[in-house]
């Protein structure tokens, strides 16, 4: 009797401990989730976009240049893939052009902010103004008000003044510097201008290294080596290219002059292959494959190859090693054994371990500038081959897909401002470059001729 | 009045003999001396044929001596104190001196032999003779197909395939590098300066940065194998191609196994 009872209550004790255990692992979870961001959150912006609503700005003696003016202001805000844009046929009547015409109320017509901040058009920044003709110059003035405000005095976030010449393309370069402003006001860091992508391209009949502007434009050969020239990689700063050449018959690393083209020298260590190369987040380094070994590991090397030392030290193959541009000594590599998955490991080669689950093939790190987060290529819930790009964050391991197989989607690089990817895919038959939003929307085509593929973004 | 010649040279023999002795008996008083004894024979050669000494062969030669088969060649000789010269081999009696063209279809010697009073003289002159160059010992197989490297690499050596994302060298990849471990020494001996690569090739469907690492394994796991079977291994280059050079393009499995591969090529 004595001794069942003992029995009884240790039952109890236990499963009341149990219980109290699982509650507090329960809400440690609650609380990791809670404070770790959720992926989605984090591709679609933190807190949520600011909403936009912009007026069709008119203009005094330069009315005919507004449509270049309107759609340019719009096209750029869109782009940039900061704001939530409110369409325009929700619009009040009345659009305020100075901040004198702004009222505390106007019964919905357009003379106050309430009407721009409540249904239907549910915006949370008013962007108007207007332009005029002056002196023969086209004179812009352009205001940013926070629509929840009362005060029109503390609403008002941006007021500025530009100068172009009296034509479209003044009209043109006003609205890009208006847009610039607004979007440096939101906290966009780094701009699309003057940033180059580098990719590998057949066109002129051998792959080649050939650069492009951040819109495709002013598409260039680099490299006239008539061989195999691919694997690109750009130094931080965007002066040196990084690449694997097959012009001395054994593949092997060049670097040369992104400014000028020419070669840099590049030592090869003793073996049958050097290959995906990339540079540290200081650009002083560089990380490579070689089989000096007898087979692919990772090495690290001065930027002219020199002093070069050995990362890895597995019976597997690895390749593309990319370090973490906030922790230099974190990178990320694809290798075996068995098929492609993508894994980390520190800069001295301890603490390997498999990032991606195991599932498909994994390929093509790279880092957002964060990071926290990096896009790659994967073939989960796919046939074999048929990649498409996602987004990891590295600590929670969550991810986003974001092509949806058009085609195969491969090489995913992230724009100096954090919010663009460039990439390759074969939606529209022969690979072709593309860019879009970091949550996949906005998908653009920079080339359409040829097959092109391995983009990478530099700032220039 | 008739005289027979007969009774005529009888009166002549009888006349003559008469003479002689009346001759003789007129002179009567010193018998005419014995004639003096010849002289020793001479050794010098000379026109001379002193009796008891042999003959000599002054020359015997054949010229040329070497010849082709189909040449002719000339014999000279020259014998003195012979009243006989004889040359075997067919030709006979010759007179002391002369010279005979011979045609001769293998080496043959001459002998001379010279016959006089003295004894016998003999003396050989040989004629070699040779047939043309002999060509060079007979072709191997492999010598008499040597053709240029580049043929000789596409026709005699096969690709070993691989199972997916795999270097493993499978059954019918052994057999295939074990034909081309016997056409490789062959090729490598007959083409002492060549270097031959062992491309390493994969299908479409992986990233082509791990294909440049599976290529690269594919190529050192055939050339390991070679190497086992007696290739030297100095004379074999590894190339990983990765996906970059395929052979077909189809996004099938007939064509991805044909991709997936140990390819060989010429060297630089």
């Amino acid at each position: 009797m004595k001794r069942n009872s003992t029995l009884k209550s240790k039952l109890w004790r236990w499963r009341y401990f149990n219980a109290a255990a699982g509650a507090f692992v329960l809400s440690l979870a609650l609380a990791v989730t809670v404070f770790a961001q959720d992926i989605t959150t984090w591709i679609n912006g933190a807190g949520g976009k600011p909403a936009l609503a912009v007026i069709d700005f008119r203009g005094s003696g330069s009315q005919q240049y507004m449509a270049a003016f309107n759609s340019t202001l719009f096209n750029d805000l869109q782009g940039s893939g900061l704001f939530d844009m409110k369409p325009k046929s929700m619009f009040p009547l009345n659009n305020p052009q100075r901040p004198e015409d702004l009222r505390s109320s106007d019964g919905g017509q357009g003379f106050a902010l309430a009407d721009w901040a409540g249904a239907p058009v549910n915006a949370s920044h008013l962007v108007f103004g207007y332009t005029a003709a002056q002196n023969g110059v086209l004179v812009l003035y352009g205001n940013v008000d926070d629509t929840r405000q009362q005060n029109t005095q503390s609403a008002q976030l941006l007021a500025s003044r530009y100068t172009g010449s009296l034509d479209e393309a003044g009209a043109i370069k006003v609205a890009h510097e208006f847009a610039n402003d607004i979007i440096q006001k939101f906290g966009g860091s780094g701009s699309l201008l003057g940033s180059r992508i580098y990719f590998v391209s057949k066109r002129s009949g051998a792959d080649e290294i050939w650069a492009m502007d951040w819109d495709g434009s002013n598409q260039t050969q680099l490299t006239k080596l008539r061989s195999l020239s691919i694997n690109p990689a750009v130094s931080p700063d965007g002066s040196r290219l990084a690449f694997t050449s097959y012009a001395r018959g054994t593949p092997r690393i060049m670097m040369l002059d992104t400014m000028t083209g020419r070669p840099l020298s590049f030592y090869n260590q003793e073996a049958s292959l050097n290959a995906t190369p990339s540079f540290s987040p200081d650009g002083k380094q560089i990380y490579y494959a070689s089989t000096a070994s007898g087979i692919a590991q990772i090495y690290v090397a001065a930027l002219d190859g020199q002093g070069f030392r050995r990362i890895s030290h597995r019976d597997a193959i690895e390749v593309e090693p990319k370090v973490n541009p906030k922790n230099p000594s974190l990178m990320l590599f694809v290798g075996g054994p068995g098929h492609q998955q993508i894994y980390q490991m520190n800069t001295e080669g301890v603490g390997v371990e498999r990032v991606t689950n195991g599932e498909g093939e994994a390929a093509n790190p790279a880092w957002h500038p964060d990071g926290q987060h990096f896009a790659f290529s994967w073939t989960r819930g796919y046939a074999t081959g048929n990649f498409n790009i996602f987004v990891m964050d590295i600590g929670s391991r969550q991810y986003v897909q974001l092509t949806h197989s058009e085609g195969r989607n491969e090489n995913p690089s992230w724009a100096p401002d954090g919010r663009h990817l460039v990439f390759a895919s074969t939606r529209s038959g022969k690979s072709q470059i593309y860019t879009m939003l970091a949550d996949g929307t906005q998908v653009k085509p920079l080339t359409i001729q040829g097959d092109n593929r391995s983009p990478v973004w530099g700032v220039k | 009045m008739k005289i027979d010649s007969f009774r005529f040279d009888k009166m002549a023999l009888t006349f003559a003999m008469a003479t002689v002795l009346i001759a003789s008996a007129c002179s009567k008083k010193t018998p005419i001396p014995p004639p003096p004894p010849p002289s020793p024979a001479a050794t010098a050669p000379g026109n001379t044929s002193p009796t008891g000494t042999k003959p000599v062969v002054a020359e015997f030669s054949a010229e040329p001596s070497n010849i082709e088969r189909g040449q002719s060649a000339v014999l000279r000789w020259t014998v003195t104190g012979a009243n006989n010269v004889a040359i075997n081999q067919g030709i006979g009696t010759v007179q002391a001196s002369g010279n005979r063209r011979v045609l001769p279809s293998d080496t043959t010697s001459y002998t001379l032999t010279a016959t006089g009073v003295g004894g016998e003289t003999t003396a050989t002159a040989t004629v070699t003779v040779s047939g043309p160059a002999p060509p060079p010992p007979p072709a191997t197989n492999n010598s008499a197909r040597r053709g240029t490297l580049e043929s000789r690499v596409q026709a005699d050596l096969q690709d070993a395939l691989f199972d997916y994302d795999s270097n493993n060298i499978r059954d019918d990849a052994r057999a295939a590098l074990t034909a081309d471990a016997q056409a490789l020494k062959q090729i490598l001996a007959d083409f002492p300066n060549a270097t031959i690569n062992v491309e390493g090739h994969c299908d479409e469907r992986g990233s082509a940065e791990y294909n440049l690492g599976l290529g690269d394994r594919r190529a050192s796991a055939a050339r390991d194998f070679l190497a086992q079977l007696g290739v030297p291994a100095n004379r074999l280059k590894t190339i990983s191609y990765g996906k970059e050079r395929p052979v077909c393009t189809e996004s099938d499995e007939s064509c991805w196994q044909r991709n997936r591969r140990a390819h060989f090529s010429v060297g630089q």
